[in-house]
């Protein structure tokens, strides 16, 4: 390793309707591209154990009924339910680890 | 006991502290192509001019046998010294000693070194070599930490802080560095993070290696906490000597005044920048071009590569470049950059150090993933630090200068003392495609051929506004300049500015969007 940044990538950028010749930073060539939120999914804001499933597929929830308990950084996090609905499918598995943004469930 | 012998005492306890060696533990340290403790000092001072003290303090712990246990110096060593004859103050942790933990004394050796510094006015250089906090003295050692991380918010601003991170730095220990000025780092030797690759195993299930996770790679090129990458602990060295020259020993004074010296005859000025506007070039030929011996020390040189930033001389005196760089990312301002360049700034601004600024951008970097990090916000300190600033502050504009990237690099609008630009400046509220794109929409949609109704608009708004004398007619630029007066025109207006005054408002302090 010497202390010249990674061999940059020549490329180009468009800003303003103009196409600039130069190159790519690694950080910019990596970045997360943005996915739209699926409102119909409930996704795990951390990483954690699923300790405790509360719904069934086809059970009517309303808005702020209990879901599931995540356990993450030793606490005990209560996910309830964003909007009125009925459950679709159950992704997430009681004493089973989830990871950050997975499915935990889905709406019809 | 006569005189002699208690003078032959005073060697043999001296000895016991500094020669003993843990024999097994140094093995291990030098190893992983670390120095001890002293030996970095030594290294890094100039020869003979370190004066070390506190050799003979002792931990007080007593619990869990500790008692019975010495630990010599208490892990740590402080002293004072001269690099390139500057004064410093200096403390370096010692692995070889219980894993260089930090306890009470340890932490008040190092407390005591550092309120020497600033009532001495003098910079301050800590090596950092530690496992972390020494847990059989408990919260004993947070305290510790606590008036470590106090005084270095305290100093910052008063004298120049340097965090040397040679080996191990985790948990709370990493916020004394991120706390002071310059962090540097060495390949494959610093470790810096906040948790740990097995606590990241445990919680989230993840497996990062700790090179991968906190190394001096990572920080340099992705994080930026840390300015500065050494292949070794020698070139590491190096590296703070000559920083150490460019700034001053405090707040109160500037940095010394060295020989001048003409830039390398063989970067000839007016071939850098490429005819055609969306051409790259490397913004570093023109800091060569300008400053004394074409040298140029660039910080945070790996990361944010967008817009350069460091340390050059005019005509002997220091002064603090940021620029552009068009050859990566088109040198758009974006989040890192913003950041990166607003630290800089500040850093010049505490110190004394005149500002030039070198300006060719688009603007800012477009993106979601952008907005959502914050480019407001981010953005925003680099229009405080430059409008916070009253050093003498320059301003060259070499090419495109659009839209609110003109506002933020130093124009006169945010106090500038002296905007230049050169014949190939474009000063405009956006590049010419944009503008005409806006300006003549149903113009252009309207028209029989709207490609060829475009280019022609296009070529009419880069002809009447792609130039700097729009800008200079409304005396927002106070000189269009030769590309090879520009050292001339720098040294010329650094000089009359050095007896700048500027009245601020009284406060106790501002509140910059951090």
């Amino acid at each position: 390793m010497d202390d010249t940044p990674t061999p940059p990538v020549p490329s180009t950028l468009e800003v303003d309707d103009t196409v600039f010749e130069t190159s790519h930073t690694g950080k910019f060539a990596r970045r997360t591209r943005y996915v739209p939120p699926d409102p119909r999914k409930v996704l795990s804001f951390i990483t954690g154990l699923v300790r405790e499933v509360r719904v069934k597929p086809g059970q009517r929830v309303r808005r702020g009924d209990h879901l599931l308990v995540l356990e993450a950084m030793k606490m005990e996090n209560d996910i309830s339910s964003p909007a009125d609905g009925t459950i679709k499918a159950v992704l997430a598995v009681p004493g089973k680890m989830v990871t950050k943004g997975q499915v935990l469930i889905e709406f019809e | 006991m006569s005189v002699f012998t208690k003078i032959a005492d005073l060697f043999k306890r001296s000895d016991k502290v500094t020669r003993l060696k843990d024999a097994k533990a140094y093995e291990k340290q030098y190893a992983m192509g670390k120095l001890g403790a002293r030996d970095r000092i030594q290294a890094l001072l100039d020869p003979g001019s370190f004066h070390e003290y506190d050799l003979f303090v002792e931990h007080r712990c007593q619990d869990f046998n500790m008692d019975k246990k010495q630990l010599p110096g208490d892990g740590v060593v402080t002293g004072t010294g001269t690099i390139e004859n500057h004064p410093v103050a200096i403390f370096a942790q010692d692995f070889t000693v219980a894993g260089g933990s930090l306890g009470l004394m340890h932490a008040r050796k190092i407390t005591k070194i550092m309120d020497h510094a600033v009532n001495l006015g003098i910079p301050l250089i800590g090596i950092n070599d530690s496992g972390g906090a020494r847990i059989q003295e408990g919260v004993d050692s947070l305290a510790g930490y606590g008036e470590i991380f106090y005084r270095n918010t305290r100093a910052s601003g008063v004298i120049p802080q340097i965090s040397v991170i040679l080996g191990p730095c985790a948990g709370g220990a990493v916020y004394s560095p991120a706390l002071t000025d310059f962090v540097f780092v060495v390949d494959k030797i610093s470790k810096m993070f906040i948790t740990g690759p097995e606590v990241i195993k445990t919680v989230l299930g993840e497996e990062i290696s700790m090179e991968d996770l906190g190394g001096a790679r990572v920080h340099t090129e992705i994080s930026g906490n840390a300015h500065f990458f050494a292949k070794s602990e020698m070139e590491c060295f190096t590296q703070i000597k000559k920083l150490t020259t460019f700034i001053p020993w405090n707040n109160r004074k500037r940095a010394d005044s060295y020989p001048a010296l003409l830039p390398d005859p063989a970067i000839r000025i007016d071939r850098i920048i490429p005819e055609q506007p969306t051409k790259p070039y490397d913004v570093r030929n023109v800091i060569g071009a300008v400053c004394d011996g074409s040298d140029f020390l660039e910080v945070h040189k790996l990361w944010a590569a967008n817009i350069v930033v460091g340390f050059a001389r005019l005509n002997g005196e220091t002064v603090g470049i940021v620029a552009n760089q068009p050859s990566v990312l088109a040198g758009v301002l974006d989040v890192d950059s913003s950041d990166k360049a607003a630290r800089f700034v500040r850093f010049c601004d505490a110190f004394n150090i005149p500002l030039i600024t070198f300006v060719d951008l688009p603007g800012y970097l477009p993106g979601i993933d952008q907005e959502h990090a914050g480019v407001i916000r981010h953005g925003a300190k680099l229009l405080y630090a430059y409008s916070e600033a009253t050093v003498p502050k320059i301003t060259v504009i070499l090419r495109k200068a659009y839209g609110g990237g003109y506002i933020a690099m130093c124009s006169r609008h945010l106090g500038a003392d002296f905007v230049f630009a050169w014949p190939t400046a474009e000063i405009a509220v956006m590049g010419p495609e944009g503008a005409a794109n806006i300006i003549f929409k149903s113009e252009i949609a309207g028209s029989p051929d709207p490609n060829e109704t475009r280019k022609r608009k296009v070529r009419e708004y880069t002809e009447k506004f792609a130039n700097p004398y729009v800008a200079a007619a409304a005396g927002h630029i106070d000189a269009v300049i030769n590309p090879e007066d520009t050292r001339e025109h720098l040294i010329h207006a650094l000089r009359i500015s050095t007896n700048k005054q500027e009245t601020v408002m009284p406060k106790k302090h501002g509140v910059p969007p951090f």
